[in-house]
Order: structure tokens, then sequence, then C-alpha cells
């Protein structure tokens, strides 16, 4: 089943075209990595896709539901606001710089979307939100504030409320690139852990290793444009392009 | 001593005056002026400007102008005159007034919240009344409480220019008994009452900042 579908999007901001046709679908339990050089527009691409940004031109899927398609002049028209939301509501998603609510506790961060939201009661809530967070291993910091947590922590706590929203799909935006390098690995593990649960994933990323052994497919950017896409493999060991090889000699 | 207790009651009734004034002022002030921000940084453009407009106006002219325009101007207007008795106009006056200072400390709350707080919400599939409600207010609560204390301590003197519509506050109950009784002490207790009550304000902030500041960012 076809999770996620976005044909031909492109995108500019004033007189700069970052997104140039790009199209990209993503299959049930595929985890796909985005990789390429910053200002490439792999960001700007994943932020579209749960309309942090509105799209110019193209159409995006959800599931098969239309989140976005060309009207009858060519420019994208949106579906209402309430559907919209309703739609984006399967994806998750977990940002550079965590983004969690400060004035909440780290549990009442995971409950606040499902009952505010879903109208769920707290109590009915508590029970999955500690379950999640024993699964990103900080089932003790409940009741801590953000504030008292380390990078690495709160990027748990933030996948762990995008999870308490039981999205079919997760995103994920350059997720360890705010860390220090000895805390990105505690993140990437929990992301690890999610692929094997067959989790969709689509991660824009830096990590090389991540992409290398946990996604099934890689995306290389570059320039607003998918350069080239395929299995780690081949990506990784016999790239096509000239501006895959040259953006891989630098990184690995 | 014998004095004070003489003077003491007349003032109290004054201070009762000033204190109705002040509350009142407060109660319909804040939520106003958080409209009015909410207003001033809409997505609608002639929205925008004509809170704008207003902020400019009510911010822009003296209170004391406002306070003698509503209560001996408006009368006259045509349609919309109404002709409000002293302590009405007044409240309508300072509530207008403070609102407009509100509304700009409210707005400077609202726009330091990082954009990732509101992404953060979207993301999750919340609405604009829900990020405002349960992310964004609560936290901007926390950050504008000292500019509003100092609106507050400055409210409760500010007052004290109800003298012009001849309504007797604590400073013209003081003030009369010193013409009265050519001595100054009067003067000196209204300093006393003045500045106990800013002091309670004072206190009442800080327990609130305290309240509100337990997560610190």
């Amino acid at each position: 089943m076809k999770m996620l579908q976005a044909i031909d999007i492109y995108k500019r901001f004033q007189n700069l075209e970052v997104l140039k046709g790009i199209s990209l679908t993503l299959e049930q339990g595929e985890v796909a990595a985005v990789i390429g050089p910053s200002g490439s527009g792999k960001s700007t691409f994943l932020r579209c896709l749960n309309r942090l940004e509105t799209i110019d031109r193209g159409t995006i899927q959800i599931e098969g539901e239309v989140l976005v398609a060309p009207g009858p002049d060519g420019r994208s028209r949106y579906v209402p606001e309430p559907e919209a939301r309703r739609i984006c509501g399967r994806m998750g998603m977990v940002f550079q710089q965590f983004n969690l609510f400060p004035h909440l506790t780290v549990l009442d961060n995971l409950i606040e979307a499902p009952v505010v939201v879903k109208g769920l009661k707290r109590e009915e809530v508590i029970p999955e939100a500690e379950e999640l967070l024993r699964k990103v291993g900080l089932a003790e910091k409940r009741d801590s504030y953000p504030a008292r947590l380390s990078g690495g922590q709160k990027q748990r706590v933030a996948i762990a409320r995008a999870l308490a929203m039981k999205p079919d799909i997760m995103l994920f935006d350059e997720p360890t690139s705010a860390l220090d390098p000895e805390l990105t690995g505690e993140v990437l593990k929990t992301m690890r852990k999610l692929a094997e649960e067959h989790m969709t994933m689509l991660v824009v990323t830096h990590e090389m290793a991540f992409a290398r052994e946990v996604a099934n497919r890689v995306v290389f950017m570059d320039n607003g444009e998918i350069v080239e896409e395929g299995t780690p493999k081949v990506i990784f060991n016999c790239p096509t392009h000239s501006r895959t090889k040259a953006f891989l000699e630098k990184v690995l | 001593m014998q004095y004070l207790g003489m003077i003491i009651g007349p003032m109290l009734d004054g201070t009762l005056v000033t204190l109705k004034m002040f509350f009142v002022t407060i109660i319909l002030s804040l939520p106003l002026g958080l409209c009015l921000a909410l207003a001033r940084i809409s997505r609608f453009k002639w929205l925008r400007g004509a809170t704008g407009v207003y902020i400019w106006l009510l911010r822009g002219t003296p209170l004391m102008l406002q306070l003698l325009f509503v209560y001996f101007a408006l009368p006259f207007i045509p349609y919309i005159g109404v002709r409000l008795p002293d302590f009405p106009a007044a409240l309508v006056a300072f509530v207008l007034n403070y609102a407009a200072y509100f509304a700009e400390i409210f707005r400077a709350g609202i726009q330091s919240i990082d954009r990732g707080q509101y992404e953060g919400a979207k993301v999750l599939g919340m609405n604009y009344v829900q990020t405002m409600r349960r992310i964004i207010l609560p936290q901007v609560i926390c950050r504008v409480l000292p500019p509003v204390s100092n609106e507050t301590i400055t409210l409760v003197k500010d007052t004290s220019l109800i003298y012009v519509l001849a309504m007797n506050d604590l400073l013209r109950t003081a003030r009369a008994i010193v013409q009265r009784d050519f001595t100054t002490t009067p003067f000196l207790v209204a300093a006393g009452f003045y500045l106990v009550m800013t002091l309670v304000l004072t206190w009442f902030f800080q327990r609130l900042e305290k309240r509100y500041g337990i997560y610190d960012e």
C-alpha cells in the first residue's frame, strides 16, 4: 500500500526555487533516508508533506487521500483545513530542535495532543504514554520538565510524543543534527527500533551510517531535485551520478 | 494620634473608591488587551490596521484627556452619544486606555514564543485555538508577568486622575482634608496607603512569577 505519494512538487521562496519537481513514494513499512548537501531542499520537502510549508505545484496523497492537488488553473489547491488536519494526523514529525513544550512535564508533553485533539481522557492516555516512555528508555523522567533533560533525552521524548498520536508514518527532520556526537547514538537506537517494528519512516539526515544500515532506500537530493535514489548498497557503493559521488566523497 | 483617628475614616472611604476603580479596570482590561493583541497579529490586514490605529490613539493621547472626553464630550456625539455617570465614565476611559498598553505587552509576549512551538503543535494536529490556549498563552503569561506587574502598579496611581470628574478617591480626599485643616499629614497618610497597595501587588506578582516560572526554560 502506498503510504505517502508526492508527485512533481514545486516550491519557491520569493526568487529562490527550492523544489523543482520532486516525486517520491513510500510503501508501508519502508524506511527512506533523504541525504544531500545543506540547501538542497530536503528539509523543505519534508516540511511540505505535512503542510508546514505550502507547495506551489504538485500533488500529495497520504494513504490514498489527497492533501493537495492542482486546481483547474494548475496552481495547487489544498483540501479544507479540518480535512487537511485529519489527513496530516496520520504523520508524526520529529524536529531538529525538538520543539518540546517547555511548560509541560515530559508526561504531559505526550498526553497533551491525544487529550486536546482526540478528546481522550487523561486517565486513558497515561498508561499508553508511560509505555511509550519506557520504550524510549525515559520512564523515570515522566515528571521532569524538558529543560532538565539532555538533548538526546529531549529528542527521545519528542519521538515518544509523536508516537502518542499513533501515526502511520513518521517524518524526521535532521533528528540528530542539534545533538552532541555522543548523544546521537541513543536517538538513532530508538529510531532503529521503530524501523524494526515496520513503521513507515522518512528521515532527512546527515547520519550516513544510519542511512546505510537502517534505511531500505536512500534518496540523494541536490539543488531542489532528486538526483538519484536506490538501495543503500547501490547509492553508497556504486552511485551513478557524479554529483552523488562528489557528495559522498566529502561526507564519508 | 487623635487627629489620625479622625481623618482615617474618610481616607479609607477614598481608598475604597480607588480600589474599586483599580480592580474593575484590571478585570476588564486584561482580557480586552489579550483580544486586541490577537487582533494586532491576526492574518487579516484590516484588523491589524484597525487595532494599530486604536492603540496609537489610546497610547498617544493623555489619559486625563480621555477621561474628560468620555465624561464631557461623549454625550454630544450624534447617534453613539451616551451620558455616563462618573464611575462608569471613568471606568470606560481606564479600561480602553489600559487595554491598549496590555495589548502591546501581550503582543510582544506572543511574538517572543519560538516558531517551533507553533509547528510542534501543528504537526500534533492542534488548531489555532488549541495551540493558543494550551501551548502559546501559558508560556506567554510567564514572560509578560513583569511588564504586566509594572502596568498594574502604574494603574493604582493613575486612578488618582479621577479627581477631574470630582470623584472622591484617596488622593482627592486627602487634598480636601489638607485644605480644610491646614496640615500636610493627610498627604503622608495617603502616600502610606498607596505604598501598602503597591507592596501587596508586588508581593502578589512575585508569587505568580514563582508559580509560572517553575519550568525554567
